[in-house]
């Protein structure tokens, strides 16, 4: 199951529907929407995603994991839309055998999905807002 | 040549909306995306912009045509 939802992601429904019999381990990646950022409150979040292209880049992601751990289940959901700070963004669960390779899928999925999926989001704060990773960092220092 | 350019994120503020029409004599993405820069100068102040044809990343030499799916794609940041 891949999905782009703007619905709360329920969390135990996309591990269920990763869980698999033959599993010893079902791992699960949580992100949530994080208070503050480069020092500022964050007031919301506004996430955007090219849907299509997003489930695409999902897909290969998956068809690159499941090529390279023996995944018994798996299931991604991505939220978008307007999001407040502990709202839950992504779930990745993966199901394996063993409880190693769920944990390296795992990571793999959610690090490669940051990289490659056509989904952005803008910080709100109580001044302005910023689209994250746009542009180039200020030097500090 | 006359395509149509969806935006997203960043680029769809620089561009002022979801979708642009561009044109241009070119049929590369590289064209295309030079064509973007001279228009709208901004967007060379991105980290990067990748350009999707068909909901895949296209590579610079890539030929295009008006019944393409072309998408800009600033840098990413979800999860």
């Amino acid at each position: 199951m891949i999905k782009i939802t703007e619905k709360p992601i329920d969390v135990q429904k996309v591990i269920d529907t990763a869980s698999s019999l033959g599993a010893g381990a079902v791992n699960v990646f949580i992100g949530t929407v994080r208070n503050n950022a480069n020092g500022k409150n964050v007031v919301w979040l506004e996430y955007e995603a090219y849907e299509t292209m997003a489930v695409n880049e999902i897909r290969k992601i998956i068809d690159d994991a499941s090529h390279r751990w023996p995944l018994l289940g798996w299931a991604v959901s991505h939220r978008i839309g307007t999001l407040k700070p502990g709202e839950v963004s992504v779930v990745v669960a993966v199901a394996s055998p063993h409880r190693r390779e769920s944990f390296e899928a795992c990571q793999y999925i959610i690090d490669t999905l940051k990289a490659n999926a056509p989904i952005w989001k803008k910080e709100v704060f109580e001044d302005g807002e910023e689209w994250v990773s746009a542009r180039p960092a200020m030097a500090v220092n | 040549m006359k395509y149509k350019v969806k935006a997203f994120g960043v680029t769809k503020d620089i561009l002022g909306g979801k979708e642009a029409v561009v044109e241009l004599e070119g049929q590369t993405v590289a064209a295309l995306r030079n064509q973007l820069f001279q228009k709208h100068p901004a967007l060379q102040g991105l980290r990067s912009l990748l350009i999707a044809v068909n909901n895949t990343y296209a590579e610079d030499n890539q030929v295009i045509s008006e019944s393409d799916e072309i998408a800009l794609i600033p840098p990413v940041s979800g999860g």
